[in-house]
């Protein structure tokens, strides 16, 4: 008798063993995707921190858009973690009611996202194909990034002209010696077909899809360390994510930085997109109020704190 | 309380503990059957859309082109030849070091030994792939430097490359074949080689001549499932072998099977999304493949033995 009580026990204890890991799985997945949101750069809570010193001034606007609650979703390009991340931070930080969570799946899935519905806003770091806008999705640029052309750091090159670079992309130009530098072969590195990085580089190069890549990696940090630990690598990056462990270079003799692209002097720079389905004046209250904000003083700031040019 | 009483209860039990085995087995094959389901349904798509002869034998890959090609050949030949390469480094050396725990080491050896091997199965495989850009890919570099000084036509990649990527995949392999290929060398009776002994052959000669021959279907099980876990292997191989997609020689930076699919997942969208799934269906069918192989060897291997 004692013995079956135990099998028993045994078996409906397993069961809520199993049970238990299956709901721990779900309650993980949940909360993980919270920590995503919420864990998001520091950088962003100093903004934030300088946003709603600014604050007062329209406070008296904000004090009835206090009440505003609900969650808003984005879904989208990986290049725009930083900025969706500390705009969503700060934003939350305004409306404490509401929750804005972000996902990073790659521009394309973000405008699908959006397209179907799944989430209010899409995340693009391209412009938008006329096939998706045929869907349904309006383009909202919220602010412009600027692509680094990188090298590692023992490079002696000081500079590359538009053609250079262009020949560099092509196979055309192979060894750094034709380019100024010294004898060494040029290691091209890219991303995959679908970055938004690479599509925004390849496009503005005009060189879509002849690319001769020696290694196509599939994300920027593992570009900035191929290139930081391959003599003679080149490979280009987001501008807000170059460090000193690569060297970013000049091109066309001008500095890779925010006034120049902003005075339209660097030419390898990139709209950031948040994309709606229909137009902002037709969202919910929720999605307008974060485009207000977004495109109001607040939100340019984040995003110049991220390394963005802002749009306005 | 009678006997009766107490049999009701036990039949209870009986059928309740069954009932829950059932339903923990229908898990696996529900598992199975709706991959299968699914992976035939989205990797079809792009086989009538594309053209299953342009599919397979295209060369050219540029999935986001303004007239986009899904040449995958390079692709499935890098993933051939890799497991090929690997499987001709990986398994002699797995073989021998299971003959050397087995037969050739004494047991103080035999404990430090074997304790590495589990260790070397247990490493995650993006652990490996990490070392491989530290260590290997800056060696791969200067050897490539060497090899092709001078060389117009060769494509630098910074030592990403197919060997890069072999090398990590044979060591990836190592585990399993040890593992397998041992237990196997043991399970060889005694009398075979007491008898290849006392017939005057050396320990060696015992070994090659009558051990191996006996544990026969076991290597081979150990070969097959080690071809398995290299084709399959995505995550150590994406961060050595360049991905770009090449024919797969030695210096190339190539693109395998499942780093194909790793690599543009994110991004991916229409057709070059289905695409990606059909690389998937054609990954799938390798692996059923070699498990079918598995499946008849071992069905051999226990016919034999029934003998």
């Amino acid at each position: 008798m004692k013995t079956r009580t135990n099998k028993v026990l045994a078996l409906i204890g397993a069961l809520t063993l199993t049970m238990g890991s299956l709901a721990g799985c779900g309650s993980e997945a949940g909360s993980s995707t919270a920590s995503s949101s919420t864990a998001s750069s520091s950088a962003a809570e100093s903004s934030s921190a300088a946003a709603s010193e600014s604050a007062p001034a329209e406070s008296s606007a904000a004090e009835t858009e206090t009440k505003l609650s609900g969650s808003i979703q984005m879904v989208g390009s990986t290049s725009m973690e930083k900025l969706a991340n500390a705009l969503a931070e700060s934003f939350m930080e305004k409306y404490p009611d509401v929750t804005v969570t972000a996902e990073f799946v790659g521009s394309g899935a973000g405008i699908e996202a959006v397209t179907a519905g799944t989430a209010d806003i899409g995340n693009s770091s391209r412009n938008l194909k006329d096939e998706e806008k045929a869907n349904g999705a309006v383009e909202n640029v919220v602010a412009i990034d600027g692509i680094a052309v990188c090298v590692d750091p023992a490079n002696t090159v000081e500079g590359l002209t538009k053609e250079q670079l262009t020949n560099i992309y092509l196979g055309q130009i192979t060894n750094w010696s034709e380019v100024g530098g010294a004898d060494s072969p040029i290691i091209v590195v890219g991303r995959e077909a679908g970055s938004g990085t690479r599509g925004a580089f390849e496009e503005l190069l005009k060189i879509e899809d002849q690319c001769a890549y020696a290694n196509e990696l599939d994300s920027t940090g593992a570009v900035m360390a191929k290139v930081a630990s391959t003599p003679g690598a080149i490979g280009y990056v987001s501008l807000d994510v170059v460090d000193d462990s690569v060297i970013a270079l000049p091109l066309e003799g001008v500095e890779p930085a925010a006034e120049n692209i902003k005075a339209g002097k660097y030419f390898l720079s990139r709209p950031f997109v948040m994309a709606t389905k229909g137009e902002i004046s037709a969202q919910n209250e929720l999605v307008q109020a974060w485009f207000d904000f977004v495109l109001g003083d607040e939100g340019q700031e984040v995003a110049s704190k991220v390394g963005l040019i802002t749009v306005k | 309380m009678t006997i009766t009483g107490k049999n009701k209860n036990k039949a209870v039990v009986e059928s309740v503990a069954q009932i829950i085995f059932t339903v923990c087995a229908s898990f696996a094959i529900l598992a199975v059957a709706s991959i299968t389901l699914y992976m035939i349904l989205s990797g079809t798509p792009a086989i009538f859309k594309v053209g299953l002869k342009e599919i397979l034998f295209g060369t050219v890959w540029k999935p986001t082109a303004a007239e986009p090609k899904f040449g995958i050949l390079y692709v499935i030949l890098t993933s051939v030849v890799g497991t090929m390469l690997a499987i001709l480094i990986g398994v002699p050396v797995g073989i021998l070091t299971a003959v050397f725990l087995a037969e050739v080491a004494d047991k103080r050896i035999a404990r430090i030994v074997k304790p590495a091997v589990e260790l070397l199965a247990g490493i995650p495989s993006v652990i490996y792939g990490l070392l491989g850009i530290y260590l290997l890919n800056p060696l791969m570099y200067k050897l490539e430097l060497k090899i092709f000084a001078g060389s117009t036509t060769h494509q630098f990649t910074g030592g990403a490359n197919l060997l890069s990527a072999v090398l990590v995949l044979a060591i990836m392999i190592l585990p399993t074949v040890i593992n397998i290929s041992e237990t196997s060398i043991r399970a060889v009776p005694p009398s075979i080689k007491a008898a290849s002994l006392a017939l005057g052959a050396s320990h060696i000669q015992t070994i090659f001549r009558s051990i191996l021959p006996a544990a026969k279907s076991g290597i081979v099980t150990a070969i097959v499932l080690g071809v398995g876990r290299a084709i399959g292997e995505a995550m150590a191989i994406t961060l050595v072998s360049g991905s770009s997609v090449n024919a797969p020689l030695p210096f190339n930076s190539v693109r395998f099977l499942t780093t194909a699919i790793v690599s543009e997942m994110g991004y991916s969208q229409g057709t070059h999304r289905q695409m990606l799934f059909t690389i998937g269906l054609v990954l799938f069918v390798f692996i059923m493949l070699i498990n079918i192989a598995l499946t008849k060897i071992l069905k051999k291997g226990a016919a034999e033995d029934g003998e």
